[in-house]
């Protein structure tokens, strides 16, 4: 059997997570060596068609072509992987969702009516099967060369899913919560990052979406308590995931809330 | 010889994705049109109503090659409606952080993206085949960028210590010294980068285009300055609106910008940066462009490619001069009360001036936004160039026509992505 062949797509994005794979400088000719680049346009001129054996899928869709360009690539591919947020959970563009795409376009554009958009950002895997999703935004050039390196070797891909407090204990960080009572979204977020933002001092922004089993009212429950308002809780879970089901479902409960009070 | 169209459906190497379309009848060229269908993410709507401290995490993922230019032009720009001064020490290392971004981005561009034209190959990982040395050399200057950035910013794609005031925590002085080693050895290397591409075979192509890029009388252009134009204007960044026009073209997700005082399209990037601030490159930077024979204006394109070779080399001067010198203390970022006020900034991404500004009210929420990346502003001028070197590579030889047209738009390091708002080359003869 040749290489394996692989195909990089991008959708509505910002090329930061395709990018980490060329930005893994010590691995990338060691990876380039080892798969066959069939179409991977941000690093190479030549495009040949399908089939491919793995397909790194990057970016939400957002427009009516971008809906029928996902099913023919699902169809051209072996293991069909998303990466980063945007393409696990529909991106920081998710955020129209729900609100006026319309009024959200003419703010942007003159002539919005040159451009077609769905009025959603919505996951790969709400349009075809998924057969991996790699989180974060961005994703952890790590762990995607721990999933490419396991799919040639014919194992399953191993990316941790607990939360983002584990790494802070691992790594040593005084919690910025307790010590410093700044809000911090770690105890709900996946890990992936190695838990960066608060070995900066600042709270975890959720970048890896919701952890397994995240306890979200909970940690409403204790930022509330702790002196934020529902509005400002529900606002620090609207951004990067906010169409991950968990992060989605508790803002929206907490933006209701406020609507009552007020 | 009738009418024909050129197509290029997807650009290769290029960030984002977008076509180019040509339409001739017979040699002369109807219609040039680069066509950016990267899907619009209404960045600027979607900042209304939310803490303006969200602003520098949102606007970063606008671009994940450019991540620290959004940074930096939105956290200047809410600085200047908040009324904040930043201390010396934050400007420097501000600067230190863009200079691990210029590395990275006009690293890669020159190795992986651009040099792969002048050698005739596919891609940087192809020519790595040949050219062991050479791409592994533009891998590790790549690398030190993001190193750097990751010092600074805590990762290198969308860091998380910028904010409003400052950086969330301030590096430590041995993180820098671990540093230095790497950059001594990067500097000479990147030396070496920019003679080795100087050495490449250029068309011989002139634009008549209008320069423009930040300029500023103590140091080369990065965070701050008025805009410097090739025609000998100088103008105050607080009427970036009124001197530049944004403009809606049907077949483009981004907006067309032009210069309203001549009604034409001008030249943002590295080109423009080296051409107006040549004298202000560091000194071996400055050595190296006359030995490399860099025109004192240089009209060719395709020589961008030596100004990004130059702009690495003062990164690395510079960043050397931070790391050895400084000691990074006092508070990391300056306190702030909120109020009601507008503010704008420009500053120097890798593919050129980048523009925001931000209206926000008394309770510290954004209440407009607006922004004007690099490659937007560019994408006139490029179809206008393109328009020129058609005539130069036209042969009956669609695909290699096609492939010239690209090698063109490749010179600008178009970030389609950023511009969201981007390339195919489909060429038409009807």
């Amino acid at each position: 059997m040749g290489r394996p062949k692989l195909g990089v797509f991008k959708f509505a994005s910002c090329d930061g997570c395709q990018l980490s794979l060329l930005d893994a400088e010590d691995h990338l000719l060691a990876v380039a060596d080892a798969v066959e680049i069939r179409h991977f346009p941000e690093a190479s001129s030549r495009m040949e068609p399908g089939p491919y054996d793995i397909a790194l899928v990057e970016g939400s869709v957002t427009t009516p072509h971008d809906a029928e360009r996902i099913q023919q690539i699902r169809r051209d591919s072996n293991y069909l992987i998303t990466i980063g947020a945007c393409a696990t959970a529909g991106g920081i563009q998710a955020l129209r969702n729900g609100a006026d795409t319309d009024e959200f376009m003419r703010a942007v554009y003159a002539s919005p009516e040159y451009i077609q958009v769905l009025d959603n950002s919505t996951p790969i895997a709400e349009h075809v099967k998924v057969d991996f999703e790699l989180r974060g935004c961005p994703i952890n050039q790590y762990q995607l060369i721990e999933v490419i390196q396991s799919l040639l070797a014919g194992r399953n891909p191993r990316t941790p899913k607990h939360s983002v407090c584990l790494d802070c204990k691992r790594r040593g960080t005084v919690c910025v919560t307790v010590a410093q009572g700044i809000a911090c979204l770690g105890p709900v977020t996946q890990s992936g990052c190695n838990a960066i933002c608060p070995s900066y001092h600042r709270g975890c922004y959720g970048c890896y979406g919701p952890a397994s089993q995240p306890n979200l009212v909970s940690l409403s429950t204790h930022a509330i308590n702790a002196g934020a308002s529902p509005a400002e809780v529900s606002h620090s879970l609207q951004s990067f995931n906010v169409y991950a089901p968990a992060f989605r479902n508790e803002s929206q409960r907490l933006a209701d809330q406020t609507r009552e009070q007020n | 010889m009738g009418n024909r169209t050129i197509k290029v459906e997807t650009m290769s190497r290029v960030e984002g994705e977008g076509g180019l379309y040509i339409r001739l009848s017979g040699d002369a060229v109807d219609e040039v049109r680069l066509e950016i269908y990267e899907p619009p993410r209404l960045f600027e709507a979607l900042l209304r109503g939310r803490p303006l401290e969200d602003t520098p995490d949102i606007t970063a993922r606008i671009c994940g090659i450019c991540p620290v230019a959004y940074q930096m032009s939105s956290v200047h720009a809410l600085e200047a409606a908040l009324d904040i001064t930043v201390s010396p020490e934050i400007r420097r290392l501000r600067r230190l952080l863009y200079c691990g971004e210029w590395i990275e981005s006009h690293g890669l561009h020159m190795h992986l993206l651009h040099a792969p034209d002048f050698l005739g190959f596919d891609s940087g990982l192809e020519m790595a085949k040949q050219f062991p040395d050479e791409v592994n050399r533009g891998l590790r200057l790549k690398k030190h960028g993001n190193q750097l950035v990751e010092l600074l910013g805590g990762r290198a794609i969308h860091p998380i210590n910028v904010c409003v005031g400052g950086f969330y925590r301030l590096p430590k002085r041995k993180e820098f010294q671990k540093l230095i080693p790497d950059f001594e050895w990067g500097l000479g290397a990147a030396v070496a980068a920019t003679r080795w591409v100087a050495g490449f075979d250029y068309p011989d192509f002139e634009t008549d285009c209008e320069f423009i890029s930040l300029s500023h009388p103590d140091e080369y252009p990065m965070n701050e300055g008025v805009m410097k134009t090739s025609s000998g204007d100088l103008i105050d960044v607080c009427r970036y609106e009124e001197e530049f026009e944004e403009r809606q073209v049907p077949h483009s997700t981004a907006l067309h910008a032009i210069r309203k005082s001549t009604g034409h399209p001008y030249l943002l990037g590295p080109l423009s940066r080296v051409n107006l601030n040549r004298e202000k490159l560091s000194p071996t930077a400055r050595k190296l462009a006359d030995e490399v024979g860099l025109e004192p204006l240089c009209s060719n394109p395709h020589r961008a490619i030596i100004a990004r070779g130059l702009e690495i080399v003062h990164a690395y001067e510079e960043a050397l001069m931070i790391l050895r010198d400084d000691q990074p203390q006092g508070k990391s970022r300056e306190e702030y009360q909120y109020q009601a006020g507008e503010g704008m900034s420009a500053t120097e991404a890798p593919r050129g001036t980048l523009f925001h500004r931000y209206v926000v009210d008394e309770a510290g929420k954004i209440v407009e936004a607006c922004i004007i990346p690099p490659t937007s502003q560019n994408q006139a001028q490029i179809e206008a160039d393109l328009k020129q070197w058609i005539s130069h590579v036209i042969s009956d030889d669609e695909q290699d026509t096609a492939r010239k047209c690209e090698n063109l738009v490749r010179a600008y390091d178009p970030c389609i992505s950023c511009s969201t708002h981007f390339l195919k080359v489909k060429i038409e003869r009807c």
